[in-house]
């Protein structure tokens, strides 16, 4: 099924012929309303980044350069964009290479990385560029061979013509093609005839990785470049006064400079500078409410005790199903503040230049890093430069830019290059973190235990909306009423991978299988009951396909013997996020008493796989992800600093604390969806339930192992 | 400040340095080697794993002064092309997400097959459990030092 699709000129296409013979296509990803034709030599195609980075360009040699917008943190897209390209130009991936695009909001659309968001955003776009592309050198051949173009072939970067026997390489119909005029249809491949696509291509900077090529930001070096590192105000403090002298002293440091809350040490490397922070004297004041991890304890109580509450959803009368309920469940789910803990700490090369400025660093909103700095300078926007490295992790810590103001701060105070560093112990007491949430549920059940009534509320600290009022199982209950509650905390909160859900949806299905247990039904059974109602007479809006839901419950219950072992105590969860739909069944064997966690079973839907080693890779790291924070992860504040500080006291899952993953995709047919976030929400809740199963013992609170009901279960992890 | 002569990847480099100075901070700041990753900066999660007499080693909490007369081999100075065997099982396994602690989880397996060349998984587990991967590429890590270790 070949699919005709308009390919406005005015939205990505332009070609340009190059003065030695090169093909530059400038298919703007996104949409574009003053596209530029740039005419570039093969050289320039070739070597020079920063002049053609909207384009694919083909070189007289067939080799074929394909820019990456988005910005690389481990999920793959910058190999995965190009495969679609590639497909669609029917390129020699062997042939082809791949370069990260500098920030250009003139030439690209949503150039950023969060919210699993960039292949459904450019899936069409990105076959449209490629099937362009081929549609004019294959036009240019059919000239140069005087040939109906409905007869040429192409595969691998190879033209040809069977009737006559010629054939060529892209790199011998360049000069021909940058003379033709743009296609207003092209036609796109059918799926089945993918090559590239669906295969496990390998990542693109995997060479540069493991030889160690300076590719982070925080590699980044430059002549002259001055190092900086920072010491931050607890939170809802002020600086009072600053004794800089210590500091000053260590050998190696130039200078301390002081802006807003915090207090540079300036130098020529980092060694004396993380010295001379720890010699900084900084007497901090109140600036606000300072807030300790028992003040958000009360507040949690208090709030959801309190009658003011925003109301999210409301269906039916939830008063009376719950008044008329034959029994009533009850449940609050704690989790903690925690941090992003990418691997590469924060870090930014700014050099302020008069009126312009050059940033270089990991940055998953190049956009927001340069508007930022235009509003602190009062300059243009388009007066800041962004390149952009590839990220040591994200999770959502880089989609804010304060580490980037900093370097702009100092580089401003010292006028001089400088790249700013956290260090560790900044990084998990520096903010922006996953906000701690309570909720409390409530579910009424009938006498033949079906769920009549579902109440949610949800507390947050900085948490906007605590809830996924549209999700599962809205739609399913006749009574539903969801509500949320902020309280505005001093303490800085962010997304984080799978913002809310990451936690809201282990409390959920932890709940629902509390409800299931007192239905006395099986919890797979349990939610397949509910998704039947969704799909036959759905109650009011629903967020979520409840076909795909049901595929990858029904999937997940074959692919991991649901209850068919009795020596394998199993828990159950699926989640939607994220336009994708995942579920997951942890198992735990019991072996002489010890419960051994030896296995989830992965199910995902996220349409067509474009990538399977890149898709495995998010499933695993996801769940991995998931486990570990559940597991482990703790921030407590006391007068508004952090307790744990460094890895030491903060807990991050190793290697021996991973069970086996057994991954599996379900094809539904639907162009692809992300995967960077969605396999991270089911997992705490897979887990707490097999716990469960396992030991009877419910936890309702992260990080598991703090948990009372947890401290005399002990929970073994092997693989096979 | 002082003199350090320092071995690293076979040759001979002179640093000027506080005695204090962590092996890691010579090479990223000093030698611009900085293929030896930051991140913990206290020996909890193997980023800046280096080679010292071919033990893997924490440099981030290895004082240049104590390095001595020392062989120092980092990433950079693993293989002549990125083709040591432990290089290759990872490219061949794809190992990588992000990518940042793949040099630190490299130089840890490195060392380990030269005291182990027939590990079993439990042994790779032991020896790897020291290096922190965030992204959580864990069963890539075993498969990969598996492979290293059959095709070493």
């Amino acid at each position: 099924m070949a699919t005709q699709l308009k390919a406005s000129r005015r939205d990505f296409l332009k070609i340009a012929g190059t003065s030695v013979g090169g093909l530059v296509i400038g298919f703007n990803w996104f949409s574009c309303d003053s596209p530029k034709v740039e005419v570039l030599s093969t050289e320039q195609i070739l070597s020079q980044a920063k002049s053609f980075n909207s384009y694919l360009s083909i070189s007289p040699t067939g080799d074929v350069v394909i820019y990456s917008p988005n910005p690389e943190l481990g999920q793959n897209i910058k190999t995965s964009f190009p495969m679609v390209v590639a497909e669609e130009l029917e390129a020699d991936w062997e042939k082809v290479r791949v370069v990260q695009a500098n920030l250009d909001p003139a030439k690209y659309d949503r150039q950023l990385t969060g919210g699993s968001g960039a292949m459904p955003h450019s899936w069409e776009r990105l076959r449209k560029a490629g099937a362009t592309a081929k549609f004019v050198l294959v036009a240019a051949a059919a000239k140069t061979w005087n040939v109906p173009a409905a007869e040429i072939t192409v595969e691998k970067g190879i033209i040809s013509h069977k009737g006559s026997g010629k054939s060529g390489h892209f790199g011998e119909f360049v000069t021909e093609a940058s003379a033709m005029t743009a296609p207003e249809e092209v036609t796109l491949k059918d799926k089945k005839d993918f090559k590239i696509i669906g295969t496990p291509v390998k990542n693109v900077d995997s060479k540069d990785m493991y030889t160690g090529k300076p590719i982070y930001g925080l590699d980044f070096q430059r002549e002259g470049m001055l190092h900086a590192m920072i010491q931050r105000a607890p939170f809802g403090m002020k600086i009072k006064s600053v004794d800089d002298s210590g500091a000053r002293a260590v050998s190696g440091v130039k200078d301390v400079v002081t802006f807003g809350t915090s207090v540079a040490v300036v130098g020529n490397s980092t060694w004396p500078l993380l010295k001379a922070k720890k010699l900084l004297k900084v007497e901090y004041e109140p600036d606000g409410t300072v807030e300790s991890t028992a003040d958000h304890d009360r507040l949690f109580a208090e709030l959801l005790k309190s009658g003011k509450a925003e109301v999210k959803r409301k269906d039916g009368n939830v008063d009376a199903a719950f008044k008329g309920a034959a029994q009533v469940i009850t449940s609050e789910y704690q989790c903690p503040f925690i941090a992003h803990s990418p691997m590469e700490p924060e870090n930014f090369f700014a050099h302020v230049k008069g009126d312009k400025v050059e940033l270089i660093g990991p940055t998953q909103t190049p956009d927001r890093a340069r508007q930022e700095t235009a509003t602190l300078l009062g300059i243009p926007p388009e007066n800041v430069s962004v390149e952009i490295t590839r990220l040591g992790g994200g999770f959502g810590r880089r989609l804010r830019a304060d580490y980037v103001i900093e370097a702009v701060e100092v580089s401003r105070a010292v006028n001089a290059p400088v790249k700013v560093t956290w260090s560790r112990e900044d990084e998990l007491t520096g903010g922006a973190y996953r906000p701690a949430v309570r909720y409390r549920f409530e579910a009424a059940l009938d006498a033949s235990g079906n769920m009549i009534g579902y109440k949610l509320r949800g507390v947050g600290m900085n948490a906007g909306n605590t809830t996924r009022e549209n999700n599962f199982p809205s739609g399913a209950v006749d009574n539903v009423l969801i509500e949320s509650i902020e309280h505005k905390s001093s303490i800085t909160t962010n997304a984080w991978r799978a913002p809310i859900t990451n936690f809201l949806a282990y409390a959920e299905q932890s709940f629902l299988d509390e409800v299931a247990l007192a239905a006395g039904k099986d919890p797979v059974q349990f939610r397949l009951d509910l998704l039947n109602r969704a799909k036959t007479t759905p109650v009011g809006e629903l967020g979520y396909d409840v076909d795909r839901m049901i595929g990858v419950v029904k999937t997940a219950a074959e692919k991991s013997n649901w209850g068919k072992n009795p020596n394998v105590k199993q828990g159950f969860s699926v989640y939607f996020s994220h336009r994708s739909y995942v579920a997951q069944v942890a198992d735990i064997e019991m072996q002489g008493g010890t419960p051994v966690l030896k296995k989830i079973t992965a199910v995902t839907d996220c349409g067509m796989v474009v990538n399977p080693t890149g898709a495995n890779h998010q499933v695993r790291g996801g769940i991995v992800d998931g486990m570990g924070h559940a597991m482990y992860a703790n921030l407590t504040f006391e007068n508004g600093v952090p307790k744990q500080k460094n890895f030491d006291s903060y807990r991050l899952i190793r290697l021996k604390e991973v069970p086996e993953i057994d991954t599996h995709f379900v094809d539904s047919g639907f162009d692809p969806t992300g995967l960077g976030e969605p396999a991270l929400p089911p997992t705490g809740g897979a887990i707490a339930n097999a716990i469960f199963s396992a030991t009877g013992r419910r936890l309702r609170s992260q990080p598991f192992i703090e948990q009372k009901e947890f401290s005399d279960i002990k929970l073994e992890i092997r693989r096979a | 400040m002082a003199n350090f002569n320092l071995k690293i990847n076979g040759k001979s480099h002179t640093v000027d340095v506080e005695d204090d100075t962590p092996l890691l901070w010579v090479l990223r700041d000093h030698l611009g080697l900085v293929g030896t990753k930051f991140s913990c900066g206290i020996a909890q999660c193997g980023a800046c794993t280096v080679h010292l007499n071919g033990n893997a080693t924490f440099s981030c909490v290895t004082p240049v002064s104590s390095v001595g007369n020392g062989e120092v081999v980092t990433i950079e100075g693993l293989s002549e092309d990125g083709d040591h065997p432990v290089q290759k099982a990872w490219a061949e396994v794809d190992v990588a997400q992000c990518g940042y602690c793949q040099a630190g989880q490299i130089m840890t397996a490195a060392a380990f097959l030269e005291t182990n060349s027939n590990p079993s998984m439990e042994d790779i587990d032991n020896a790897m459990n020291r290096n922190i991967c965030r992204c959580g590429t864990y069963h890539k890590i075993r498969e990969a030092v598996a492979l290293a270790a059959k095709t070493k």
